[in-house]
């Protein structure tokens, strides 16, 4: 990897800014984080990703002091801040619902935190002014919250949270109650600012494509525990479990029995009368293991005739096609019954496409193609 | 024709209970006392024809408003009045604003039986429940009994026929109309502005103070008014618990009607009364009217 590439998870020496040791937190008999460790450093965009009810909420509810930890400890800093009060921590919080102020203004809003500091008036005027530069806000400095639209109130919110320069600001699903359009731009924008003022952010959300844009590192979570952890990239190529491949993007998974065939490859045998597939793994099976390939729609490649040079190579027919615009996953249906899909890019015309319903194909994939799990 | 029947109906309703009442209540006022059946006079006659008509207006005056400012009575009583509403109107907010935050933030399935308990008294006479509160407040009554009892007190205080029972009467009758609008408020109050305040360096108290006061301001208000205007006017508490030493308007009002048998002199004061609750009904309805803009 670039030696200016950043990524202080993978340096050793470097120190976390965040620090969860063995957290568990329980409300009552629920068990909403379980046993779970977890190092977040300085300046990282860090993504908590998860189906609702897996725990990321109550994660940033800790941080944020609202919440504290049944077990284990959670440090800033090196220091242990479980039991401080969120008026003592050098944590603010942008509010799933931006919590503005109804009664204030949006300059009053900005202000609030800054005025609790008893920062002189002219700092606090400079940095109201600036952020509301920040967050092009400076037309609206005067309206009140149910004056503004649904963006400009988010960005009242990330204003508000920043306003204090927390060592950490937490994003409790910050673009929910954006339509895609504005969200997608504003995704941009949040990165843009957090390179900006160089704080480190943690986000959390449900939206997968969200987490992959904005994130040096994403936590994908389930259940209370952490599933994986790691860089968008090899959260998608590389996923370490069925959950996550299965979570993040659209995915075939196959299932079948293992076994060892040269260096790192595998034969699998997933089906009767079918030939066996081959894949590379890391991870070693031993003969009869179960293993579940993983492989993405996008690295199947569909043809109307068996390519020659093809080592994995299956005979289907087309059951459904899905026309997205730039792309159509073809969702193909083998004599077993499996249903495969695979996704081309429509760089011809839809008059000129290739294959149409009920057509006979031909679907193939490399070595290194899919992942092969084992859970 | 049915707009002008919709807007008919609303408007003969003020006319008949409203504006009806007003002007005879005005015109007694203008009168003359008499011992006679009306006990006033002049009276209408419309057999006296335009003649009639004309003396009728004639002997009209404003003697009785005049002889309001003569007498110290009315405007001591009409002071002793405004006091007595403020700082009821004060107890009760002090009172209100605990229990109405209690009940908007206890849990979700108690709620109703919390607004239950508020509004269970009021199935029982309010008369009924002032006249018990002469059991509590007597001097051998369930209160001095119990404070005796535990050695608290060795003298029984005395309460009854004081300013303070007309306090604690005025206070636990008008208590729900202050906890009703303000708990409808609170109950509004979305819990994560408080977080938010917390978040940005607020201690608890801080956040009570800067959030949730200001943003309950419309259900204080509402319940301040809904408690200062029956109270000024209030007759029946301080004739049965406050004793001839509490002077209210309410009760000289109910004292020159039937005692005295003077209905001009009463009827100048009711209109006195109603030009004084005038300014607040007003202000009243005007914090109603932002509320609802603010709400849109």
């Amino acid at each position: 990897m670039h030696a200016t590439t950043f990524a202080p998870w993978e340096d050793p020496e470097a120190k976390p800014l965040i620090r969860f040791q063995n957290v568990t937190k329980r409300f009552g008999t629920f068990t909403a984080i379980d046993n779970l460790s977890l190092d977040i450093y300085e300046r990282e965009f860090f993504a908590l990703l998860g189906p609702s009810g897996c725990g990321k909420t109550t994660m940033m509810r800790m941080l944020g002091g609202f919440e504290n930890p049944t077990e284990g400890r959670i440090e800033l800093s090196g220091q242990d801040i479980s039991g401080v009060p969120p008026n003592k921590r050098a944590v603010n919080m942008m509010f799933q619902s931006y919590a503005l102020f109804p009664h204030l203004s949006v300059w009053d809003n900005i202000a609030f935190g800054l005025r609790r500091d008893r920062m002189p008036k002219i700092d606090l005027e400079n940095r109201v002014a600036e952020m509301l530069k920040l967050t092009r806000l400076e037309k609206f400095a005067k309206r009140k919250p149910h004056q503004i639209s649904g963006g400009q109130r988010q960005r009242v919110a990330l204003a508000r949270s920043l306003a204090k320069a927390p060592k950490l600001l937490l994003l409790d699903e910050p673009l929910g109650a954006l339509d895609k359009k504005l969200r997608q731009d504003t995704q941009f924008e949040l990165m843009d600012i957090q390179e900006k003022t160089g704080t480190t952010f943690v986000i959390v959300t449900h939206d997968q494509e969200e987490a992959m844009t904005v994130a040096s590192r994403v936590a994908v979570m389930d259940e209370g525990r952490l599933m994986q952890v790691a860089t968008p990239d090899r959260i998608y190529e590389t996923p370490d479990s069925v959950y996550v491949a299965d979570f993040i993007g659209d995915v075939n998974i196959i299932e079948g029995t293992a076994t060892p065939d040269g260096q790192d490859t595998y034969r699998i045998d997933w089906a009767e009368g079918q030939e066996p597939i081959r894949a590379t793994s890391a991870h070693p099976f031993a003969t009869g293991d179960r293993c579940y390939l993983a492989i993405r729609p996008e690295k199947v490649t569909i043809s109307a005739d068996r390519p020659e040079a093809a080592i994995n190579a299956v005979k289907g027919k087309v059951l459904d096609i899905a026309y997205l615009g730039n792309i159509s996953t073809y969702h193909v249906e083998l004599p077993s019954g499996t249903v495969i899909k695979a996704q081309t890019a429509n760089t011809r015309r839809i008059s000129r496409r290739s294959f149409t319903w009920e057509d006979s194909v031909w679907l193939s994939w490399t070595v290194t193609g899919g992942v092969l799990l084992a859970e | 024709m049915r707009r002008f029947l919709l807007i008919a109906i609303p408007y003969a309703w003020l006319l008949a209970l409203f504006l009806v009442p007003f002007v005879i209540v005005l015109k007694i006022s203008l009168s003359d006392t008499a011992l006679a059946i009306p006990p006033y006079t002049p009276t209408l006659d419309f057999a006296g024809g335009w003649a009639g008509l004309k003396s009728f207006f004639a002997d009209l005056d404003l003697e009785n408003f005049v002889w309001l400012t003569q007498d110290d009575l009315y405007w001591k009583a009409y002071l002793s009045s405004l006091t007595i509403a403020l700082i009821s109107t004060v107890l009760t907010l002090m009172v209100g604003y605990p229990i109405a935050y209690g009940m908007a933030r206890a849990p979700e399935e108690w709620r109703a039986t919390l607004m239950m308990l508020i509004i269970l008294p009021f199935w029982t006479s309010f008369l009924i429940r002032v006249y018990s509160w002469i059991g509590i407040l007597s001097q051998e009554g369930f209160l001095n009994q119990f404070l005796l009892w535990t050695g608290l007190i060795s003298e029984p205080l005395i309460i009854l026929n004081t300013k303070i029972a007309v306090y604690i009467g005025i206070v636990y009758t008008y208590l729900p109309f202050m906890i009703l609008p303000i708990y409808a408020a609170l109950d509004r109050l979305d819990e994560s502005l408080i977080e938010a305040a917390e978040d940005l360096g607020c201690s608890r108290l801080s956040a009570f103070w800067l959030v949730t006061v200001p943003l309950s301001k419309n259900g204080i208000v509402a319940g301040c008014f809904l408690v200062f205007i029956p109270a000024l006017g209030e007759f029946v508490i301080p004739s049965l618990l406050g004793g001839s030493g509490t002077l209210m308007i309410g009760k000289v009002l109910w004292e020159e009607f039937f005692s005295n048998r003077d209905w001009p002199v009463a009827s100048a004061v009711a209109i006195v009364l109603l030009l004084i609750l005038v300014v607040p009904i007003m202000l009243f309805q005007r914090n109603q009217q932002k509320q609802a803009e603010a709400e849109q």
